[in-house]
C-alpha cells in the first residue's frame, strides 16, 4: 500500500478487495459542503490516484450520516475579491474535476443522499454513479436558485451525458430528480436500495462495466443544428418561468449551450466566466441574502423536548382542513373536528388530492389518510399534543371554546388560534392560564406557503411560543415570531398594497396595467390577481378589520359593491377579473400608455410605509425577519431581498420623498421620515 | 414442582362501534374490508382513555380479505396505530367469523394473556372479486411455460372465447361444496321440513325493516360511527333498510335460490353487504386500571355442527346446549339475537324449538324446548334489512344484544348465528355495569 497521505476533511480506506474508498468528511460539519480547503485537498488525492499504482478502484462516498454532498459552500459565495479571481476560482475548479474525469483508475460515485450543485458536478466527472433508491436521495444542479448557474462543468457534462433538453430541463428549473429518476434519464448507472448500495458500487469499481454513453438521440441534440433549433424554444418555455433581466442564470446556460456545445474547453471557459460575473450580482447577492433569511427562520425553532405526535384541529373549513392534511402528511396525528360529518367531509375530499399529488405511492397515501381522523365528537381534544382552532372569526365563540379546550385538554397541550385578526389578548381573557393561548397562523394554500405565523400575546408564556417555533419546523414550514397586532405582519403590510392597487383601478387604472407592473416588479402575481384568489369577501372582512385600528385607511368603493353582488373572485367566477373553471378569461386588455413603474412604485411605497410602521411597532424584531417574512408569506420578489432591504438599497430618504409626494396629492396625512429612518437601526 | 395454569377470569365488553351497512350496489363499494374496518376502529379507539398501543392484540373475523389484505387483522392493527409490535390474527368460522374472533380474545384475557384485546369482523362483500375458470388458468399456464414463437402461437390458437367465463367468488363462497346446495337452498330445506310459508317469511321481513326504522327513529343505533370515502361522500346510517316496504311489495318478488317454486325471494332474506363491527375486550384489571365503563360480561360461548343441508337452524343447537351448561330455562335469557340469514331459516329455529319431537330427537331434550317471545327476539330488526356482511355480523348481533340489555335494564341475552356448512354459534352475555372485585 502507498504511503496515504492524511486530510482534515477526507478520509481514505483502502479495503480487501483492492477497492480505495475516498470518504468525504468535512471536518466539524454534519453536512458536506465543498469550499476551497476541501477543493485542494481533493485535488491533492487525485494526484495521488493518478500514480496509484496499488488500487483497482476508487469509490467516493460521504461519510456524513446525511446526505452525499450539498454542494459548494454558500457563505463563501460574498467572499470573492472581484469577478476575476472568481473566474479564476472556478477554473481552478474545473481544472480539478477534469483531473479526475480522465483518471485511468475507475471511479465511482456512490450516492446516498442529497447531491446536488457542486456535488452532483463532482460525481459527473467520476466515471460512474451509483445511487440509493429511496425517497431521500435527491440529485440536481439548483445553482440557479441562488442567482448564478453551475460553474464547476456541470452545464458541460450534463448535457453531454442526456442530451441538451432534458439537461437544460433541469439546470434552467433547479429541480431534483430521485435515484430512480436520474438512472431513467441515464446521468446514473444504477439505483439500487441501501443493502446493495456497497455491492453495487463495488461491482462497478471492479468490473469495470461499459460507461454509460448518451443515446443517438441525446447525441444528436447536442449538434450544433440541433442546438439552433431547440434553443429559441426553450428559451421562449423560459421566459415564462423567469425574467431575463432579474434572473441572468439559466439564460446564460441556455446561451452557452447554444453557443459552444458540450465540447472543448471553450464550454468550461464560457461556464466559468458567466458564473464568476453572476456571482457578483444584485440578485446572486440577494438570493444568497434570502437562503440565510431562510436559515435563520429555521433555527428559530431551536431543539426543543417538546415532541407532539397528536395533532386536533377545530374547524374543517378551507384552512382548518388544509392544516390538518397538511399535519398529516407531516406524519402527525390528527384529529378534525367540526360540527357535522358533512363539514368534514370536503376536507377529507381535498386531503386525498394532497396526498395524491405528494405522496406518489398507494401505500402512502393511505398511510396518510389513516392518519387523519373525522372527530365530531371532539374525541382529540383530550389527546392532543397541539390544537389549532381554525374556526370563523368570531370574538365570543372563539372564547368559548377556548375556555372549553383549556378545561379538557391535556395540561401539556399548545392550544393555538389561527386567527388573522383578533387580538389574541381579547380571547385569552375569559382564560384562567392566558399564557397558554398562541396564534399559529397559516396562509392560504397551505400545501404552498411556506410561512407560518408564530403570535405572541402580551401574556404568551415564552416556553409556549418556543414549542410552537418547533412544532411549526417539525411541519416542514418557516416560523416566523410576530407579536399580537392587527393583521400581524404579513396581512398588514399585504392589505395596504392590495386596497391601493384597487383604489388605482377605481382611478382608471386597467387592472391588466397594474397586474403587469408588479409582476414585472418581480411578484408572483398583481394585486387585483391576488385579491381574485384570495377571494374578495376575505379581502373585505380584513380590510374592515384593520380599518378599527387604522381609521385613515380607505377602502374602495368598488370592492365593497362586487362582493354584495356575490363577486368574490375566482371562486365564484367573477371579482375583478372573469373565470371560468377557475381560469382567468383573457379580455380585451384597455391600452395603458403610462410607464408601469409608476404604478409599481407607487404600490410599493405603500407597503413600504406599512412595512416601516411594523418595524417601528416591534411586529417583528428586525428588518432582516421583516424581509423573511414578505418572502416566504407572500412571494415578495426573492430577488431584491425583501421590502426592507429594497428600501435600503435604494435609498430610504430618496423613496420616503416619493412617498410623501404620493401622499400630498391625494391629501393624506404622513408620518414623518424620522418614524422611516429610525427604524433602520 | 408442577407449574400452576392460569384461571379462568371474567372478560367485559366495554365499548364497541360499527359502520354503516352499506348494501352492495352491483360494483365495488366505496371501502376495502380493512377500510371499513379502520373507520370503525379509529373512532372507536380514539374515545379510548388508553392509546391503541395498549391493546394486547387485535382478532377479526373476515372471509374474503382482497389480495392486498392477507392477515387482515394485522393490516388494520397497523393502519390503526397499534404500533409494529402488536400481535394480530385473522380468523374464519364462514359466516361467525366475528363470533368466533370474539370468543377468541375472550379465551386469551380468561387464560391472563391479555388484558385488552380489539375483536370484531369485516367484509367488503360487493368486493368479492371474479376469478378466472379453471380452462383459463390453464391455457394462460401454457403460454407462460411456452418457449419460442411456434409453442406460443400454437397456444395461442388453444384459446377458447369459455375461458372468458368468469367464477363469481361470492356465489361460490354462499355454496356449500360438500351438498352441492346454495345457502339459499338450505334455507328451503328448512322451510320445507317446518312447513313455513312464504307469507310467514314476507311478514318476517317486513318487521325487520321497521324494527330498523324504530331503531333508527329512536337513535338507538348509537353504536354506528359515520364513515368518509376519498371523494368527500359521508356514510352515516345502513342504508339496506327499505321504510317503504310492504307485504304486498315483498309478495312480488320472485324466488331466487329454487326459481319459480320456492319461497325464499330477495327480500325475506339478508341482503348482500359491505360492513365491519368492533368491541373492545378487557379484563378486570384493565377496567380497573383505565376506569372503563362496562357494557356486559361474556358469559359463555358454544359451538355446535348440524346437517350442512339445514344449516339455518344452528342456532337451535348452539344455543340449547349453552343453556344447558348453565342450567337455564327458556326464561332465564330475557332477549335473543338470531342472525337472520334467512327469514325462513330464523322461522324454522323457531319451529324447532316448539317442536316435541324434533327436540327429543335431536337436541336430547324429554319435552319441546318452547316458545320464543317474537317481542324477545332482534328488537331492533336484523340482517334481512340491515344486510349480512358475513365477516361482520357474528360481532354486530354481539354488541347489538349489549346494547338492548342495557337499554331493557335487562340480564341476559343469547346472540346466537347459523353458520354455512352446517353449524351453529351461541355467546351467552349478561348486562353488568361495573366489575366486581
Amino acid at each position: 500500500m502507498s504511503t496515504m497521505e492524511t486530510y482534515k476533511h477526507w478520509r481514505l480506506d483502502s479495503d480487501a478487495d483492492q477497492v480505495l474508498w475516498v470518504y468525504f468528511d468535512k471536518q466539524g460539519e454534519s453536512v458536506n459542503t465543498i469550499d476551497h480547503e476541501v477543493m485542494e485537498e481533493f485535488s491533492g488525492i487525485i494526484d495521488n490516484l493518478s500514480q496509484d499504482k496499488h488500487h483497482k478502484g476508487v469509490i467516493i462516498a460521504s461519510a456524513k450520516k446525511n446526505g452525499f454532498i450539498a454542494g459548494a459552500d454558500i457563505s463563501q459565495f460574498n467572499k470573492f475579491k472581484d469577478i476575476e479571481s472568481a473566474v479564476t476560482l472556478l477554473r481552478h475548479g474545473q481544472d480539478i474535476f477534469n483531473k479526475l474525469e480522465a483518471l485511468k483508475i475507475p471511479v465511482v460515485a456512490m450516492i446516498d443522499g442529497f447531491c446536488v450543485g457542486g456535488g452532483l458536478e463532482l460525481a459527473l466527472a467520476c466515471r460512474y454513479r451509483v445511487v440509493e433508491s429511496g425517497p431521500k436521495t435527491r440529485l440536481g444542479l439548483p445553482e440557479v436558485k441562488l442567482g448564478i448557474h453551475p460553474g464547476w462543468g456541470g452545464t458541460v457534462r450534463l448535457p453531454r451525458l442526456i442530451g441538451g433538453p432534458q439537461a437544460m430541463n433541469m439546470i434552467l428549473s433547479g429541480h431534483t430528480v430521485s435515484g430512480k429518476a436520474a438512472v431513467k434519464m441515464g446521468f446514473a448507472d444504477v439505483a439500487v436500495p441501501k443493502r446493495h448500495l456497497v455491492r453495487a458500487a463495488k461491482y462497478y469499481a471492479l468490473e469495470k462495466p461499459k460507461t454509460r454513453q448518451a443515446t443517438f438521440l441525446q447525441n444528436l441534440t447536442n449538434t450544433k443544428l440541433a442546438r439552433k433549433l431547440l434553443a429559441p424554444y426553450m428559451r421562449k418555455q423560459l421566459r415564462a418561468k423567469a425574467n431575463p433581466m432579474y434572473y441572468p442564470g439559466p439564460y446564460h446556460v441556455l446561451d452557452n449551450w447554444e453557443y459552444v456545445g458540450v465540447k472543448g474547453n471553450e464550454a468550461y471557459a464560457r461556464e466559468a466566466r458567466d458564473c464568476g460575473k453572476l456571482f457578483f450580482s444584485e440578485t446572486s447577492h440577494n438570493l444568497v441574502r434570502v437562503f440565510f433569511l431562510q436559515e435563520r427562520l429555521k433555527g428559530l425553532a431551536k431543539d426543543s423536548h417538546f415532541n407532539p405526535k397528536h395533532v386536533h384541529v377545530i374547524g374543517a373549513g378551507t384552512m382548518g382542513g388544509d392544516i390538518a392534511a397538511w399535519c398529516a402528511y407531516q406524519g402527525f396525528t390528527v384529529t378534525l373536528q367540526d360540527r357535522e360529518p358533512k363539514f368534514i367531509a370536503p376536507a377529507i375530499k381535498r386531503a386525498y388530492q394532497l396526498f395524491k399529488e405528494k405522496c406518489k405511492e398507494d401505500y402512502l397515501v393511505q398511510r396518510a389518510m389513516d392518519r387523519l381522523l373525522p372527530d365530531v365528537e371532539g374525541y382529540g381534544i383530550a389527546k392532543a399534543d397541539v390544537i389549532i382552532e381554525a374556526i370563523f372569526e368570531d370574538l365570543p365563540t372563539k372564547q368559548a371554546l377556548f375556555k372549553k379546550l383549556e378545561s379538557e385538554a391535556k395540561s401539556t397541550a399548545i392550544l393555538a388560534t389561527n386567527t388573522s385578526s383578533i387580538p389574541l389578548d381579547e380571547i385569552n381573557t375569559v382564560l384562567q392560564t392566558p399564557e397558554r393561548l398562541v396564534g399559529i397562523h397559516f396562509f392560504n394554500p397551505v400545501a404552498k406557503m411556506m410561512l407560518v405565523e408564530v403570535v405572541k400575546g402580551d401574556r404568551t408564556d415564552p416556553l409556549v411560543i418556543e414549542k410552537s417555533l418547533s412544532f411549526v419546523r417539525k411541519l416542514d414550514r418557516l416560523p416566523l415570531p410576530v407579536k399580537s397586532s392587527p393583521g400581524f405582519l404579513v396581512n398588514r403590510i399585504l392589505m395596504p398594497y392590495l386596497l391601493e392597487g384597487m383604489l388605482l383601478l377605481d382611478n382608471g387604472v386597467p387592472a391588466e396595467a397594474i397586474d403587469k407592473a408588479m409582476v414585472d416588479f418581480g411578484m408572483p402575481m398583481g394585486p387585483v390577481t391576488l385579491a381574485d384568489t384570495v377571494g374578495l369577501d376575505v379581502c373585505l372582512s380584513v380590510a374592515k378589520h384593520l380599518q378599527q385600528y387604522f381609521p385613515d385607511s380607505v377602502i374602495p368603493p368598488r370592492l365593497i359593491s362586487l362582493v354584495e353582488k356575490g363577486n368574490l373572485g375566482r371562486k365564484s367566477g367573477e371579482g375583478f377579473y372573469r373565470y371560468k373553471n377557475g381560469k382567468k378569461v383573457d379580455a380585451k386588455s384597455t391600452a395603458y400608455d403610462k410607464p408601469l413603474q409608476e404604478i409599481s412604485d407607487r404600490l410599493v411605497l405603500c407597503m413600504l410605509n406599512e412595512a416601516f410602521a411594523c418595524l417601528r411597532e416591534g411586529v417583528v424584531a428586525d428588518g432582516d425577519l421583516l424581509d423573511a417574512g414578505m418572502i416566504f408569506g407572500t412571494g415578495f420578489a426573492p430577488f431584491r431581498g425583501g421590502p426592507i432591504h429594497y428600501a435600503k438599497t435604494n435609498g430610504i430618504s430618496e423613496l420616503y420623498e416619493q412617498f410623501v409626494k404620493l401622499q400630498t396629492a391625494r391629501g393624506a396625512k404622513v408620518s414623518s421620515l424620522h418614524e422611516w429612518e429610525m427604524t433602520e437601526a | 414442582m408442577e407449574m400452576k395454569t392460569n384461571v379462568k377470569r371474567d372478560v367485559y365488553i366495554v365499548d364497541g362501534a360499527r359502520t354503516p351497512f352499506l348494501k352492495a350496489k352491483g360494483k365495488p363499494g366505496p371501502f376495502s374490508a380493512s377500510d371499513l374496518a379502520v373507520s370503525a376502529g379509529r373512532e372507536l379507539l380514539a374515545r379510548q382513555p388508553f392509546s391503541p398501543e395498549d391493546l394486547g392484540e387485535v382478532i377479526l373475523g373476515c372471509m374474503m380479505p382482497s389480495p392486498d389484505e392477507a392477515n387482515i387483522a394485522r393490516v388494520v392493527a397497523l393502519r390503526l396505530g397499534c404500533g409494529k409490535s402488536m400481535p394480530a390474527f385473522t380468523v374464519q368460522r364462514n359466516c361467525a367469523s366475528g363470533m368466533q374472533s370474539i370468543d377468541s380474545a375472550v379465551k386469551d384475557i380468561a387464560t391472563g394473556r391479555h388484558e385488552l384485546v380489539l375483536a370484531g369482523g369485516t367484509e367488503a362483500m360487493s368486493r368479492a372479486p371474479l376469478l378466472f375458470n379453471n380452462s383459463m388458468v390453464n391455457w394462460m399456464a401454457g403460454l407462460w411455460s411456452a418457449k419460442g414463437l411456434s409453442t406460443k402461437v400454437k397456444q395461442w390458437l388453444k384459446f377458447r372465447p369459455a375461458n372468458l367465463v368468469p367464477v363469481v367468488a361470492l356465489l361460490r363462497g354462499l355454496t356449500d361444496p360438500m351438498v352441492n346446495l346454495s345457502m339459499g337452498q338450505t334455507a328451503e330445506n328448512v322451510a320445507y321440513r317446518f312447513n313455513i310459508t312464504r307469507e310467514q317469511m314476507d311478514l318476517f321481513a317486513l318487521e325487520s325493516h321497521q324494527r330498523v326504522a324504530n331503531a333508527q327513529d329512536n337513535n338507538y343505533l348509537a353504536d354506528v360511527l359515520s364513515a368518509y370515502d376519498y371523494t368527500g361522500g359521508v356514510y352515516q346510517a345502513d342504508d339496506g333498510v327499505r321504510r317503504d316496504t310492504s307485504l304486498e311489495k315483498l309478495a312480488s318478488l320472485k324466488p331466487i335460490f329454487d326459481k319459480k317454486f320456492g319461497s325464499v325471494t330477495a327480500g325475506n332474506s339478508s341482503q348482500v353487504t359491505d360492513g365491519a363491527a368492533l368491541l373492545l375486550l378487557a379484563s378486570k384489571d384493565a377496567v380497573k386500571k383505565y376506569k372503563l365503563p362496562v357494557l356486559a360480561k361474556v358469559v359463555d360461548t358454544e359451538w355446535a355442527g348440524l346437517e350442512p343441508t339445514e344449516m339455518g337452524l344452528g342456532p337451535v343447537y348452539a344455543s340449547t346446549s349453552l343453556m344447558h351448561r348453565y342450567n337455564m330455562r327458556l326464561d332465564d335469557i330475557d332477549f335473543w339475537e338470531i342472525n337472520e340469514a334467512f327469514a325462513a331459516q330464523v322461522l324454522g329455529c323457531l319451529a324447532a324449538w316448539e317442536d316435541e319431537d324434533y327436540c327429543r330427537k335431536h337436541l336430547g331434550l324429554k319435552n319441546a324446548f318452547g316458545r320464543i317471545d317474537p317481542n324477545r327476539l332482534n328488537v331492533d330488526g336484523g340482517a334481512v334489512a340491515l344486510g349480512h356482511p358475513v365477516g361482520a355480523s357474528g360481532a354486530r348481533i354481539v354488541l347489538r344484544l349489549a346494547n338492548i340489555l342495557k337499554r331493557k335494564q335487562a340480564q341476559r341475552g343469547i346472540a346466537s348465528i347459523c353458520i354455512g356448512g352446517g353449524q351453529g354459534g351461541a355467546m351467552l352475555i349478561e348486562n353488568v355495569s361495573e366489575v366486581t372485585a
